[in-house]
């Protein structure tokens, strides 16, 4: 789908400290974001890295240090929780155990002072749309994990928020039922047409559902981009390491430009783009994912590398090469697994443009 | 003997020896005196340890006992006023300081209410007749009433607390941020959710009022005697059939309570 570029949300400079009696933790720092309307966006980082405080302010249940949040180009940092019309998806759900299924999702709309019948009305096609109508009867507690994952979801589009937040929504699933909830939110968003903000912890449910993502370390923003373009292209070593497996080799800079030249440690010559700030004989670190290598056989006397350890993996095979001075992690497609085994001299080939300088 | 023998010999306690038959004496010295005394509440003879026959005798005559009746109205009437006014009390203070955010005296504040719950009764006994005597405080029944509502506090605040420590913060957060108030927020999720542990703290409050006998032995003045009192003061004068019945009568009472508490209580826990 097309995303118009409509500001949905708009955090500028914000800062959140947290004060205890004898410390303060800095949760997040100087954080600028745009967040489009229509858009499905994720905000993914290790846990403690600030993404789900990113999400509390936004919903109203922090205080904000310092900076401001927009929604639709409304200032929202001094407007209680029941003013903003985001809603939450919690990741425990936090349904109202006292009140049924039908009475939870109601709630909002019940709250907002809503016609009786546009209520009833609205809430049985929210819970159609999360294929809950059969159970409007039930409490929470007779319901299974995804039952309730699925209510929880229905109650926070209810009201028809104008961003719906979602704190790792599918952490509490097992792995089957996450997998295919993931493309059911998915569809959801396209289907209602809500800006989704999600925050996660696991990069492939970011990478697999997301619009855009942005990466978060230690209360910053390291990255925001595509998927494509943070798995591609991360802009430093913790984004490289943190999304996918990363080889993070060091080397010297040969030749720099368009069709630049960096030589290993190792003694390997890998071509690629060197930008030009980037002087011969300076010592750079380069990134090339696993499965971009390619390794072809090569007697003892040529070989730079050995296969150390041979994973088999069902449809890949993961090899971890040992070469003079680094290990290097290579993954194979499965039909050309069967050409190797552990113990074999191994040439390396860098295909070009596969690898990249990175900080 | 083998090590691995000796390890487990006492890993579980009724591995000790004699742990059956010191089990069996514990709960006869706590059972067995009741049991007979309630036995002995049928028991038509006038002597209270001689058996004669089965009826229902000092029943009767405790229903035609004035004294005995305005004790029980004067017992009831503090407890039916202390426990509702001790739990409202308990569960604003509970809410302050579970739900009261970070402040600076909340460590303290938390220990003020409980601390009452260990100071020796008879220092809390005398403490507040001191205290009314000095103000001149002199209503009758609700000098009973207010030091019975002060000490029934800590009782009616640990279930209240213990309630509200168990309850998902994110629920009333869920509840604002789907457009609730807070007012309304308390009324349609935390009290309701609140309410079983409300009651359990309001009949513990009742039970330890309806039972306490020393503070109120001090402060209690004439007219306003409550049955734990009157009791004792028929035992001063030797052991009655009729202070068995009163004491039966009172101890299914309590159990009644109890019951009441203890599946209120399972209602949280579930």
């Amino acid at each position: 789908m097309e995303i118009n570029k409509v500001n949905a949300i708009n955090v500028k400079n914000v800062t959140k400290i947290y004060k205890t009696s004898n410390a303060e933790t800095r949760a997040l720092k100087n954080a600028n974001l745009t967040i489009f309307d229509n858009e499905f966006f994720t905000l993914l980082g290790p846990s403690g890295c600030g993404k789900t405080t990113l999400l509390r302010l936004i919903a109203g249940f922090e205080d904000i240090t310092e900076g401001s949040i927009n929604l639709f180009d409304e200032e929202i940092v001094n407007l209680p929780p029941n003013k903003r019309s985001v809603n939450t998806v919690f990741q425990q759900y936090a349904l109202f155990p006292h009140l049924d299924v039908f009475e939870n999702v109601a709630f909002g709309l019940r709250r907002l002072n809503k016609d009786k019948n546009f209520v009833k009305k609205r809430t049985l096609e929210v819970l159609e749309l999360v294929q809950m109508q059969d159970y409007g009867k039930r409490k929470p507690n007779q319901l299974s994990g995804g039952q309730q994952q699925r209510v929880a979801l229905a109650r926070a589009l209810a009201p028809s928020p104008k961003v719906l937040l979602l704190d790792e929504p599918l952490s509490a699933l097992d792995l089957k039922l996450r997998q295919a909830m993931r493309y059911e939110l998915k569809t959801l968003q396209r289907e209602t047409g809500i800006t989704f903000v999600f925050v996660t912890h696991d990069q492939e449910e970011a990478l697999t559902m997301s619009d855009r993502i942005a990466v978060i370390n230690e209360g910053e923003i390291q990255q925001i981009g595509e998927p494509e373009e943070i798995y591609e292209s991360p802009n430093n070593k913790f984004v490289a390491n943190f999304i996918g497996e990363a080889n993070l080799l060091t080397g010297i800079c040969e030749k720099n430009g368009e069709n630049g030249l960096c030589k290993l440690d190792a003694g390997q010559e890998v071509p690629m783009f060197i930008p030009n700030h980037i002087h011969k004989g300076e010592t750079v670190t380069i990134f090339i994912r696993p499965e971009r290598i390619k390794i072809k056989k090569s007697d003892k006397e040529k070989s730079y590398c050995t296969i150390s350890q041979f994973t088999y993996l069902g449809n890949a095979a993961s090899i971890l090469l040992n070469s003079n001075t680094k290990s290097i992690n290579v993954n194979l497609p499965i039909e050309d697994v069967k050409n190797f085994k552990k113990g074999d001299f191994v040439e390396v080939v860098f295909p070009s443009n596969s690898a990249q300088i990175i900080d | 003997m083998k090590p691995k023998d000796k390890k487990t010999k006492f890993r579980y306690v009724w591995n000790f020896p004699g742990f059956g038959g010191w089990t069996a004496i514990f709960f006869g010295f706590l059972y067995i005196p009741i049991f007979v005394l309630v036995c002995y509440s049928f028991n038509s003879s006038k002597f209270a340890m001689i058996w004669t026959g089965f009826s229902f005798r000092w029943y009767t005559k405790l229903f035609s006992n004035d004294d005995i009746q305005s004790a029980t109205i004067n017992s009831l009437i503090i407890a039916f006023s202390a426990a509702p006014l001790a739990t409202i009390i308990a569960t604003f203070s509970a809410l302050a300081i579970v739900r009261g955010g970070e402040f600076r005296s909340r460590e303290l504040s938390n220990g003020l209410i409980t601390l009452p719950l260990m100071v020796p009764e008879i220092v809390t006994a005398v403490a507040t007749l001191i205290f009314f005597a000095s103000l001149g405080i002199n209503f009758g029944l609700m000098n009973v009433i207010i030091a019975h509502t002060v000490f029934c506090i800590p009782f009616a605040y640990m279930p209240i607390k213990a309630a509200l420590e168990a309850m998902d913060p994110n629920l009333e957060l869920a509840a604002r941020d789907l457009y609730s108030d807070k007012p309304s927020t308390f009324r349609t999720i935390t009290l309701p959710l609140l309410t079983p542990g409300i009651i359990s703290g309001f009949m513990l409050a009742f039970v330890i009022s309806i039972d306490d006998f020393i503070i109120t032995l001090m402060v209690a003045g004439g007219g306003s005697t409550t049955l734990p009192v009157y009791i004792y003061s028929m035992v001063k004068m030797g052991v009655s059939p009729e202070v068995n019945a009163v004491s039966s009568l009172m101890l299914v009472f309590s159990i009644f309570i109890v019951t009441l508490y203890w599946i209120f209580n399972r209602k949280i826990n579930n």
